[in-house]
């Protein structure tokens, strides 16, 4: 057992570190207020090899292993929530599925333009009536010939303002339940292909989440992703990944929260001392710090899993259980730590509290990580 | 800007979360034997309060009473996270038994084996790794989470020290062989008056109360001890004369990990009762299991177990790659570390840390593992009220896992002491 990173691990995390607080930094506060989704940080993300961490170089990516990925995650979230998700989807959610279930023809032709930023990609699964039983969606893919025609609707599609490209989840034949979904690689500039425009959130409201609506929509054979019927394992395979994504984007978060209620109770003078010489926001201190560590330690096991071809479904969504609600908790300790200014736009903590919460919905609720742990712990032999 | 170093992919990932081949049987050899030989009279001891003299007998033969002694004083020499899983396992079966381990390995041959010159460790290390017990006597009536203010004395007479003062709450006391004491050596020079002493159980002048009736851990002796003009030879004295409040803070530091483990041991036991009474037991016609709220109450409890896991197996790693120098509650020189997590450590400062991440796998574990017990025992409705549930016990031992070698209050101003220095 080791929990040290490696000398490389090292020295990613303070090359991102120094992009993010040299260049994510100064327009946090700016794309969070505006909404507007920030394309050229994640282009100068993937220039740097951010947008693709764990694709290999024979595909164009930066080939590095899972630990690296949720260092690069944590440390743009760290700064910028909305940024990190933005990198999170792109990685896990499109990257991950692409190399794991493509054709070597697809990974060679969609693999390089991702994991370079040149091309932004979205995942396209939830419905307006199947959010946590995705089984349940209704976009339909009918066969024609050598394509296949979509029609329906997604919403709450994360880079889905921006994306090049959308991985679809459509049922080949709604009669087969989730036997029937089949996943599709969408060119976001095919004719029946609508996205609608920004949508006011909570928080991380510079992540580009918006409805995609498709009308006669032709995709061709061989934009496929697996067979026929392959998109619900497919899509389940890939959320286990994105879970260490979101885990690390949750324990980015809260560090960035708690250095700031760190320095802010070591400045804040009241009844003549500062307010970290007081036992009560000292207590909070610690507890924030223990908590954030341990979340850092189970994303890491998760990715470790990951990394090393272990079975990982439980270890990633213990991680994103954990993490995400000790980030609503620290966020909000860090909050209270600065008081009534914390309450104020002029600090950054309020929009680290109100970018955290999304942590505990998507990519599966808090509820649907228990479902998935309780299987688990309730049938384990 | 490469932020993709070119290396081997061997060598990419410095993160490893197994167990070695030697740190997983040694864990399969411990479950075992705490299975066969521990679990067997367990309820019975605790009912009757009763010390498992055999059993602690057994466990010295098996080496695990010097676990931390070099080989050639006779111990196991083995690295704190293989210990640690050691004392998680005895735990795991019986709470009262781990910590009885725990002590004399952690705050009795540690201290020794780090603080003692040559010859001590000579005379005494060989005996506490055969399987002799030892005992560590900090805590005093006047002096809890405040150890500075102790009030036992120790003046020197000649080639002897002469102790007067009386210790409460000593694990082991009366069964030791060997107690860490320590004393007020210099009344005028506040914290640094303070000594360390191994004062054999059978010194002149020594004596021990009467057992005390517990909450939890019944089957583990706890007793006050009390000194009256007893003398101790002069090189029983550990490190220099003045080092005894650090020896004392660096001991904690290390045995924390120990706590750490047996709330973590104590916590597996709190979820394989729940899932186990979770299946069997129908209402409303189906296992308990199938109601969400039981199912989630689950999953919350082994999420919280791999967190309280992660967090004790990372400090006893660090216990292991430093040594923690006092640098806790009681005293107030030493280096910090920096912000929280690896997020701003730099290289070799886990060693730097090493108390800091004790004490947040101490909290974390034992809080942890009170709320595993109190839901268990929920989960159990009113079986888990009744004595023949082990989750009844657990209850009741873990609860002390919050308070014994710092309370949780202290272990929060040890990490925000290491935090605030920045």
């Amino acid at each position: 057992m080791d929990v040290e990173l490696s000398e490389e691990q090292k020295l990613l995390r303070d090359n991102v570190r120094r992009f993010a607080e040299e260049v994510v930094r100064p327009r946090a506060k700016e794309i969070d207020e505006s909404g507007e989704f920030p394309r050229a940080f994640f282009n100068q993300a993937g220039e740097l090899g951010l947008a693709g961490v764990a694709v290999p170089e024979q595909y164009g990516g930066a080939g590095m292993d899972v630990v690296s990925y949720c260092l690069v995650i944590e440390e743009i979230s760290r700064v910028c929530a909305s940024s990190g998700v933005i990198l999170s989807v792109n990685n896990s959610l499109v990257c991950d599925p692409l190399l794991k279930f493509g054709s070597e023809e697809q990974k060679q032709e969609l693999l390089a333009p991702l994991a370079a930023g040149r091309k932004l990609g979205c995942f396209a699964l939830t419905e307006p009536g199947a959010g946590s039983d995705p089984a349940a969606l209704r976009t339909t893919a009918r066969r024609d010939g050598d394509h296949y025609v979509l029609n329906g609707s997604k919403v709450f599609i994360t880079n889905g303002t921006d994306a090049d490209l959308a991985l679809v989840f459509a049922s080949v034949d709604l009669g087969k339940k989730h036997r029937g979904i089949t996943a599709f690689v969408v060119s976001a500039d095919s004719p029946g292909y609508a996205r609608g425009g920004h949508e006011f959130k909570l928080g991380v409201n510079a992540s580009g989440t918006t409805e995609l609506v498709f009308t006669d929509l032709r995709v061709p054979a061989q934009q496929r992703l697996g067979e026929e019927g392959e998109g619900f394992k497919i899509a389940m395979a890939t959320l286990d990944g994105g879970r260490i994504g979101i885990a690390a984007q949750a324990v980015g978060i809260a560090q960035g929260a708690f250095e700031e209620a760190l320095a802010y109770s070591q400045q804040r003078q009241q009844f003549g001392q500062p307010l970290a010489s007081f036992q009560a926001i000292q207590f909070y201190l610690a507890d924030m710090a223990t908590e954030i560590d341990a979340a850092r330690l189970l994303t890491w096991k998760a990715a470790w899993a990951k990394e090393n071809r272990k079975r990982y479904t439980l270890e990633a969504s213990q991680a994103k259980l954990f993490a995400s609600e000790m980030a609503q908790r620290v966020t909000n300790h860090a909050l209270q730590i600065h008081g009534g200014y914390g309450y104020t736009k002029e600090y950054n903590v309020e929009r680290y509290f109100r970018d955290a919460r999304i942590t505990e919905i998507y990519e599966g609720t808090s509820e649907i990580q228990k479902m998935v742990i309780s299987d688990w712990v309730l049938n384990q032999d | 800007m490469a932020v993709a170093p070119a290396v081997a992919s061997a060598e990419r990932s410095g993160i490893d979360f197994s167990l070695s081949p030697d740190q997983e049987l040694l864990r399969e050899q411990v479950r075992r034997f705490a299975e066969e030989r521990i679990r067997p009279g367990t309820a019975e001891r605790d009912r009757e309060r009763r010390f498992p003299h055999e059993v602690v007998g057994e466990m010295g033969e098996l080496g695990l009473l010097g676990m931390l002694v070099d080989e050639q004083h006779g111990g196991a020499g083995a690295d704190v996270l293989t210990y640690a899983i050691a004392v998680e396992e005895l735990a795991r079966v019986c709470p009262a038994t781990a910590v009885t381990m725990s002590v004399s390995n952690s705050v009795c041959c540690w201290p020794i084996a780090r603080f003692g010159s040559a010859a001590l460790r000579a005379r005494v290390l060989p005996e506490l790794a055969a399987g002799a017990l030892g005992a560590f006597g900090l805590t005093e009536p006047g002096a809890g989470s405040d150890p500075a203010s102790l009030r036992t004395t120790a003046r020197r007479e000649g080639d002897e020290w002469v102790l007067d003062g009386e210790k409460t709450w000593i694990t082991n006391a009366g069964l030791a062989r060997w107690y860490v004491v320590v004393a007020r050596t210099d009344p005028a020079a506040g914290k640094r008056g303070i000594s360390a002493f191994v004062v054999p159980g059978d010194a002149p002048g020594f004596a021990v109360g009467e057992p005390e009736h517990k909450l939890g851990l019944r089957a583990s002796r706890t007793a006050p001890i009390y000194f009256t003009g007893c003398r101790v030879p002069a090189d029983h004295l550990l490190g220099s004369e003045g080092e005894g409040l650090r020896i004392a803070m660096a001991t904690l530091d290390h045995s924390r990990v120990g706590i750490a483990a047996q709330a973590v041991g104590i916590h597996q036991r709190a979820l394989e009762l729940a899932v186990g009474y979770a299946r069997d037991r129908v209402q409303f016609g189906v296992p308990i299991a199938r109601h969400q709220a039981v199912a989630f109450r689950i999953a919350e409890i082994a999420t919280d177990l791999a967190a309280a896991r992660a967090l004790t197996y990372r400090a006893a790693v660090a216990a292991g790659g430093g040594e923690a120098e006092g640098d806790g509650e009681g005293a107030d020189d030493g280096e910090g570390a920096g912000a929280a997590g690896a997020g701003t450590r730099g290289a070799g400062a886990a060693a730097r840390d090493a108390g800091r991440l004790a004490a947040q796998a101490k909290l974390y574990a034992s809080e942890a593992a009170n709320r595993a017990c109190q839901a268990s025992l929920q989960l159990h409705g009113g079986n888990g009220f009744h004595d023949d549930y082990e989750i009844s016990r657990l209850y009741r031992d873990v609860r002390v896992t919050t308070i014994y070698e710092g309370t949780s209050e202290m272990q929060r101003l040890v990490v925000a002491r290491h935090l605030l220095r920045g």
